[in-house]
C-alpha cells in the first residue's frame, strides 16, 4: 500500500496506540496536519508550543504511556527545547516531532529552518532527521522502542516537509531493531545475593528510593522490601509516591530540603540501598561527607548512573522491579529495631513543621488543606520554587504517579500544562497544580487550552508576591539584598485573569476561607484559579546550604 | 593519562557529532580522532586519543555506550596494543642536504614520495615514540607543512 509520508506518520502513532497528541500548526507540518484533520486521535491544541510539550510529558508520568508532541519547524521546534530537556533530565518518555524545511533546503538558512537534531542532540535520548519517506515508519518504530525501554528519555523525530509529501509503500514494522540498544533488564543473580547478604549484615539500613521506581512500577515491590525487611525508606522528590509516606518505615523525602530525619539516617546508615534513584547533588550535598559509614547497594537500568557521583559498593544494573522481586524470593530481614528505635526519636524531634498559630495563610497550611480535601486522592502537579517544596513536603503521596513535578531541570512554567496532559490522560481525576506567582506566569496562557478543552484542573497559586525560592537564598545567603526577585506592582489580578479567559477564579486571603475554596474548587467543572495570599516571607524549611553535608541544615532542629 | 579509546559506531551521519559532543560538553580537547570503515562496512571505528581525569573519562566512556549508535567501547590505556599514525609532511632541502636528509628518513623506514629541488614530501608511519624520534633527528631541516592522521590502535 502506498502513502504519503504524512499518512506513514499518522498510521504509524495509531499502531504505536497514540490515543492523544499535543501540537501546534505551521509552514512545515501543514501536510501532517491536514492527515490530522480527520484521524481518529484526539488532538489538543495548546497556546504556545511549551505548552504542548510539558502536557505531553505530563501525560506521559500520569499514564505511563509515550506522550508525543508536534511543532512545526524552526521557531515551534525551538520552543519545544526547554520542555524536552526537562523530559529528558526526568526520563520520561516522549516523541516529539518536528517539521523541517525541505531537503533541498537544509543548510540554505531557509524560512524558519533550525538545525534541531543539532538542538536537541545533548538533551534527548536519541534523535533523527528523516532523510527518506521510506524510513519513515521504521524510524518511528525505532523512536517509540527507545522512548519507552531501557532508562526512558524523550526522542525527537525531525521530518522535512517533502517528506511527508512523498508516498513510499507502507508496512509498518513488527519490532524495532537497533543492533546497538539493548538495555539490561535482568540484573545479575551474583549480584543480587551479595546485596542480600550485606542487607542481611547491616544494622542501619536505609533504602533511598527514586524516581526509577515509578518508571519501572516496582512501588509493590518496593513496599514489600522494606516490610519483608524492616527498613526504612526515604523517596526522591521524583520517587515521591513511590512509598506510601503514611507508612511507619517511611522517612519522607531527602536531599536539601528533605526531612532532618532522612537526612539525618542516610548521613549515620551503614548500608544504603539506592534503587532508581541517582545521587543527584540536590539530595547528596557535599559528596566527600555523605553518608561516610555507608556500604553501597544501587540498582539501576543506566549503567553510567552507577559510581558516577559515589562509589557504590555493589552495582545491581538492571530494571528496578526485576531487581526488588529478585531480592524478595531470598532477603532475610536484618535487626533493625535499635535502629528504627533511633529514627522515631530523631522523627520526634525533628518533624516538619511550620507556624501554625498565625492569623496570616501560610502556604504550608494551604498544602495540608489540599491533602485533607483530596483525601490524598488527587494528582498533584508543581511549578519550581518554594510552592514545590511546600507541595513535596506537605502533601502526603501514597501512590505512584501522583507526584508530577520538573526534578532535574527544575523548569518554572512546567505544572500547569502538565497538569492539562495528566488531567487527559486520567479524566476522572482531581488535578491541582500547586503553582508560584511567578511560574504560573510563565505559561498561564494555556488557560486557554484547559478552558476549552473543558479540563476542570485546579490551580493553587500560593502567592508570595516574590520569586520566593530565590528570594529565600538572597535571603540568606547575600545579606536580603533582594535584587530582582519582587513582582508585586506588577502582578495581574489572578481572578480577573481566570475570568477573562471563561475559567474560574477566586482569592482567598483569610485563613478561614482557605478550605472552603479548595473544596469549591473541587466541586467545580470548570478551571479553578485559587489565588491564595500567602505569607510574604515565609522560608523553606529545613534546608541544607548548597555544598554542605546534609546533617548540617538549617532549621533541622534537634 | 592519555586514552585511546577506540570506539565502534554504526557508520551514519551525525554519529559523529554525537561522540565528539560527549567530549566537548566536558571541555575536554581531542588530540587525535581518526575515523574509518571497519571489515563490515556498516560498522565506522573512531579511534580518540584524549588527556583528562581517569574518573571523568570513565563516566565518558559509559557515556559513550549508552548513545544508541555506539556499538562498542573500548580503552587501550594499560592494554598491550598496537598503535599507529600516519605522517605527510615536507621538509625544505638543498643540493647538500638532500642526501643526508634522505638518508635520515630510510633510517626511519619513511618513504620520500614526491621532490623538488628544495622540498621533500615525505610519508611516515609509525608508533607515538617512533615518530617522536624521526622529527628529532630531522631537527636540522625545516619542516614545511605536516598533516597527521591521528592514532589507530589494535590489540591481538
Ligand atoms: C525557567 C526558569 N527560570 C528561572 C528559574 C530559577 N528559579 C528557581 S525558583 C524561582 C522562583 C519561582 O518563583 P515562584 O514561581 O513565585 O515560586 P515561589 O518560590 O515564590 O514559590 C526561580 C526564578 C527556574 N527554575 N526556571
Ligand atoms: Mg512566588
Amino acid at each position: 500500500m502506498k502513502l504519503s509520508g504524512a499518512k506513514i506518520v499518522i498510521e504509524s502513532l495509531i499502531k504505536e496506540g497514540v490515543d492523544i497528541i499535543f501540537g501546534y500548526p505551521g509552514g512545515t507540518v501543514l501536510p501532517i496536519f491536514d492527515v490530522l484533520y480527520d484521524s481518529p486521535i484526539k488532538f489538543i491544541l495548546p497556546r504556545h508550543e511549551q505548552g504542548a510539550v510539558h502536557a505531553a510529558d505530563g501525560y506521559a508520568r500520569a499514564t505511563g504511556k509515550v506522550g508525543v508532541c508536534i511543532a512545526t519547524s524552526g521557531p515551534g521546534a525551538t520552543n519545544l527545547v526547554t520542555g524536552i530537556a526537562t523530559a529528558y533530565m526526568d526520563s520520561i518518555p516522549m516523541v516529539a516531532i518536528t517539521g523541517q524545511v525541505s531537503r533541498s533546503l537544509i543548510g540554505n538558512d531557509a524560512f524558519q529552518e533550525a538545525d534541531v537534531t543539532g538542538i536537541t542532540r545533548p538533551i534527548s535520548k536519541h534523535n533523527y532527521l528523516v532523510k527518506e519517506v521510506d524510513e519513515l515508519a521504521g524510524t518511528i518504530k525505532d523512536a517509540f522502542h527507545i522512548a519507552r525501554t531501557g532508562r526512558p528519555g524523550p526522542v525527537v523525530i525531525d521530518i522535512p516537509k517533502d517528506v511527508t509529501v512523498l508516498e513510499a509503500d507502507y508496512e509498518y514494522p513488527k519490532e524495532a531493531n537497533i543492533r546497538s540498544y539493548n538495555p539490561t533488564y535482568i540484573s545479575h543473580p551474583g549480584q543480587i545475593k551479595k546485596a542480600a547478604k550485606a542487607i542481611k549484615e547491616s544494622k542501619r539500613p536505609v533504602i533511598y528510593a527514586g524516581g526509577g521506581v515509578i518508571i519501572s512500577n516496582a512501588s509493590d515491590e518496593l513496599t514489600e522490601f522494606a516490610e519483608k525487611t524492616n527498613i526504612p525508606v526515604t523517596t526522591t522528590l521524583l520517587g515521591l509516591g513511590a512509598f506510601p509516606e503514611t507508612h511507619h518505615l517511611s522517612l519522607m523525602m531527602l536531599g536539601m530540603h528533605g526531612t532532618a530525619y532522612a537526612n539525618h539516617a542516610i548521613m549515620e546508615s551503614d548500608l544504603i540501598i539506592a534503587v532508581g534513584s541517582r545521587f543527584d547533588d540536590r539530595v547528596t550535598g557535599k559528596l566527600d561527607e555523605f553518608a561516610p559509614h555507608a556500604k553501597i547497594i544501587h540498582i539501576d537500568i543506566d549503567p553510567s548512573s552507577v559510581s558516577k557521583n559515589v562509589h557504590v559498593d555493589i552495582p545491581i544494573v538492571g530494571d528496578a522491579k526485576h531487581a526488588l522481586r529478585s531480592l524478595n524470593n531470598i532477603v532475610k530481614a536484618p535487626d533493625t529495631k535499635e535502629w528504627l528505635e533511633q529514627i522515631a526519636k530523631w522523627k520526634k524531634n525533628s518533624p516538619l513543621r511550620y507556624n501554625r498559630d498565625t492569623d496570616s495563610i501560610k502556604p504550608q497550611y494551604v498544602v495540608e488543606q489540599i491533602y485533607e480535601a483530596t483525601k490524598g486522592n488527587a494528582i498533584i502537579v508543581t511549578e519550581v520554587g518554594q510552592n514545590q517544596m511546600w507541595a513535596a513536603q506537605f502533601y502526603k503521596y501514597t501512590k505512584p504517579r501522583t507526584f508530577l513535578s520538573s526534578g532535574g531541570l527544575g523548569t518554572m512554567g512546567y505544572g500547569f500544562p502538565s497538569a492539562i496532559g495528566a488531567q487527559l490522560g486520567l479524566p476522572d481525576k482531581v488535578v491541582f497544580d500547586i503553582a508560584g506567582d511567578g511560574s504560573i506566569q510563565m505559561n498561564i496562557q494555556e488557560l486557554a487550552t484547559a478552558v476549552v478543552n473543558k479540563l476542570p484542573v485546579n490551580i493553587a497559586i500560593l502567592n508570595n508576591g516574590y520569586l520566593g525560592m530565590v528570594r529565600q537564598w538572597q535571603e540568606l545567603f547575600y545579606e536580603k539584598r533582594y535584587s530582582h526577585t519582587c513582582l508585586k506592582g506588577g502582578c495581574p489580578d489572578f481572578v480577573k485573569l481566570a475570568e477573562a479567559y471563561g475559567a474560574v477564579g477566586i482569592r482567598v486571603d483569610k485563613k478561614e476561607d482557605v478550605r472552603a475554596a479548595i473544596d469549591k474548587a473541587i466541586a467545580t467543572d470548570n478551571v479553578v484559579v485559587l489565588d491564595f495570599v500567602v505569607d510574604e516571607e515565609e522560608n523553606v524549611f529545613p534546608m541544607v546550604p548548597a555544598g554542605k553535608a546534609i546533617n548540617k541544615m538549617i532549621d533541622g532542629m534537634a | 593519562m592519555k586514552h585511546i579509546i577506540s570506539v565502534a559506531v554504526e557508520n551514519k551521519f551525525g554519529v559523529l557529532a554525537r561522540v565528539s559532543g560527549l567530549f566537548s560538553a566536558r571541555g575536554f580537547n581531542i588530540d587525535s580522532l581518526a575515523v574509518g570503515e571497519t571489515e563490515d562496512p556498516t560498522i565506522s571505528c573512531m579511534t580518540i586519543v584524549v588527556k583528562g581525569d581517569d574518573k571523568i573519562l570513565e563516566q565518558v566512556k559509559k557515556q559513550l555506550n549508552k548513545l544508541i549508535d555506539v556499538i562498542s567501547v573500548k580503552d587501550f590505556v594499560n592494554k598491550e596494543h598496537i598503535d599507529r599514525e600516519l605522517l605527510v609532511f615536507k621538509i625544505g632541502v638543498d643540493k647538500k642536504t638532500k642526501p643526508k636528509a634522505l638518508r635520515t628518513l630510510k633510517r626511519f623506514g619513511a618513504n620520500a614520495i614526491k621532490a623538488s629541488a628544495d622540498t621533500v614530501m615525505v610519508e611516515a608511519v609509525g608508533d607515538p615514540s617512533h615518530i617522536l624520534k624521526m622529527l628529532e633527528a630531522l631537527k636540522g631541516f625545516k619542516v614545511k607543512e605536516m598533516v597527521r592522521t591521528g592514532r589507530i590502535a589494535m590489540a591481538l
